[in-house]
């Protein structure tokens, strides 16, 4: 018999736990000739704001030792650009959409949340707090607990969908962070964002990003993105979706298995762009192995 | 596009640190135009996450080959891939060069091995033109005889003058311009390091001249995803991001914000 490969995520069902992680998939069309998006999970589009942005200046990307630093900057087409351009692609797929939305100020972030509100065909929105790479307010809003607690409390009060913030890692205790999403009405949290970090060149004595710093994604990442969601899923009730670094399927069965009920994958799709759905494959080869008949049998399988 | 399990049919030196790798890639081979490049798994690099980007030199049937010199790891690793190994590749990847205007003389710029993005323009081309090379030394200049076969003139410039004229691939331009052009309108197509196509792109605007520039940008995904690879374009009286990976690695010299690009 085939595992039960279904879960619910912030009252959406998705038919595999796996969706694509925002920055590393585009809007959807990019990959759309190299994989089937029927057979996502979920897609989570690039962040969007209010109005066009351009992003930073380049290079904006560095491969380090088995990950990636980038200051990409949040380039995007601003809500109108991304409902009129990329929205009526996707709604030709049957697979939840989740917007990444972000802005500059808490009111900003409110705003964006309620023009989506009034748009049909997205499913739920996760908040990008953590971006390391604006130089405006966003960061904070994941570091600084307060700032946080106003900006998940007002994007609330101003959209009834699926609301998913997405944690900054450098924090102090995460599960303070998951617990304040909780309390303030999220429907789930995911985790983790990139990492602050930077690359130098020692013949241009100069840094590798335009930007100087920029956030770290890939394998590099996973033991310590694997460690913050073990901790968030202690400290919640609301679902939690994990990610940070996931290459292979064992790689989210881990995730899953510390109780992430959803993972991501993102930095691996530049590397392969089939990887999510091999995930998909990988975990159910997997699940029928172990005799389990479905997928929410492995969360929180961790033998504490 | 596509990925494809690719299998190397021959990898050789030819000279001065450049190698040829040649596979099978019969999905991808028959679809390339010219231009494009397909974007390699490293094999037996499991450290790097990203890809490399190679334009297609020749595409034969089912086989496919690319040209390249050891610049870094990537291309370090790749040196010691052996013929019946595989490898990951994903393609035909970009928008090319369009098909030369057969009412135009067309005429290929090539810095080092940037020539291996144009062999398959020059082998399409209606009429056949000249094409200029040009190299640091004798060692970066290549496959000078697969174009003569094609029918083209080749100019060769060096800047040591260990080989053909002495001095930089656009004074041999400016030779041409100035005493053999004879009226003809010609179409340029260019590929080299971005000092060159600057120059060669200079040129084309203030003479009124077609120029296709192939931009060779530090590239992530390869699809349009990442946004690691964008140039500035002109957009009306402004800019805009383009990706060199999807709307390039082509573009139209009057397009790209050439003040942008050292």
């Amino acid at each position: 018999m085939k595992p039960d490969l279904s879960v619910m995520i912030a009252g959406i069902r998705m038919k595999n736990p796996v969706m694509t992680a925002s920055g590393t998939f585009g809007y959807g069309p990019e990959y759309a000739d190299l994989v089937d998006l029927n057979q996502l999970g979920a897609i989570v589009v690039k962040g969007i704001c209010l109005a066009p942005t351009k992003g930073n200046l380049t290079p904006r990307t560095a491969e380090t030792a088995s990950g990636l630093l980038n200051a990409i900057g949040l380039p995007g087409p601003g809500v109108d650009g991304f409902v009129r351009e990329y929205l009526p692609f996707l709604r030709q797929y049957d697979v939840p959409v989740f917007v990444n939305i972000w802005g500059k100020t808490v009111e900003e972030y409110a705003e964006v949340a309620a023009r989506f509100d009034a748009v049909s065909g997205i499913d739920g929105l996760e908040v990008n707090v953590s971006c390391p790479n604006i130089k405006e307010g966003s960061a904070l809003f994941g570091t600084d607990i307060r700032m946080f607690e106003r900006v998940v409390r007002a994007i609330r009060a101003a959209t009834k969908l699926p609301v998913i913030p997405k944690l900054a890692p450098n924090v102090s205790d995460i599960a303070e962070f998951a617990c304040c999403a909780e309390a303030c009405g999220a429907d789930a949290i995911s985790l983790i964002n990139s990492f602050p970090g930077m690359a130098v060149d020692i013949e241009t004595r100069g840094f590798k990003l335009a930007n100087k710093t920029g956030g770290l994604t890939g394998p590099a990442i996973k033991p310590i993105a694997l460690r913050l969601v073990w901790l968030a899923a202690k400290a919640v009730k609301i679902p939690v979706i994990g990610m940070g670094g996931i290459t292979t399927a064992e790689d989210a069965l881990e995730f899953l298995m510390v109780g992430a009920r959803a993972v991501a994958v993102g930095t691996a799709s530049f590397t392969n762009p089939d990887t999510a759905l091999n995930v998909v494959r990988g975990i159910e080869a997997f699940l029928a192995k172990e005799g389990l008949a479905s997928v929410s049998d492995w969360v929180g399988a961790l033998r504490e | 596009m596509q990925l494809e399990r690719a299998t190397v049919l021959e990898h050789i030196p030819i000279h001065g640190g450049y190698n040829l790798l040649r596979m099978r890639a019969p999905g991808v081979a028959p679809r390339v135009r010219p231009g494009q490049f397909i974007h390699v798994k490293i094999p037996h690099l499991e450290e790097c996450v990203l890809r490399r980007p190679f334009s297609v030199f020749r595409a034969d049937g089912d086989a496919l080959a690319i040209l390249y010199k050891d610049v870094g790891k990537g291309t370090r690793t790749l040196q010691y891939l052996k013929a019946g190994e595989t490898l990951s590749i994903l393609g035909p990847l970009g928008h090319g060069f369009p098909d030369p205007n057969p009412a135009a003389y067309p005429i290929i710029v090539a810095g080092g091995y940037g020539m291996a993005a144009l062999y398959l323009t020059a082998r399409t081309a209606p009429v056949k033109g000249i094409a200029f090379f040009g190299g640091r030394a004798a060692k970066d200049i290549l496959c000078v005889s697969d174009f003569e076969a094609l029918g083209w003139t080749v100019r060769v410039t060096t800047e040591d003058g260990s080989l053909g004229r002495k001095g930089i691939v656009t004074d041999a331009l400016d030779e041409w311009w100035l005493n053999e052009s004879a009226g003809r309108a010609p179409e340029l197509f260019a590929c080299g390091p971005g000092g060159m196509l600057k120059a060669v792109a200079h040129r084309a605007i203030e003479r009124g001249w077609t120029a296709w520039t192939s931009m060779d940008n530090s590239m992530g995904c390869g699809v349009g995803a990442c946004l690691t690879c964008v140039l500035k374009v002109r957009e009306g009286e402004g800019w805009t991001w383009a990706r060199a990976c999807r709307e390039g690695p082509v573009f139209d010299a009057r397009a790209v914000l050439w003040e942008e690009i050292e």
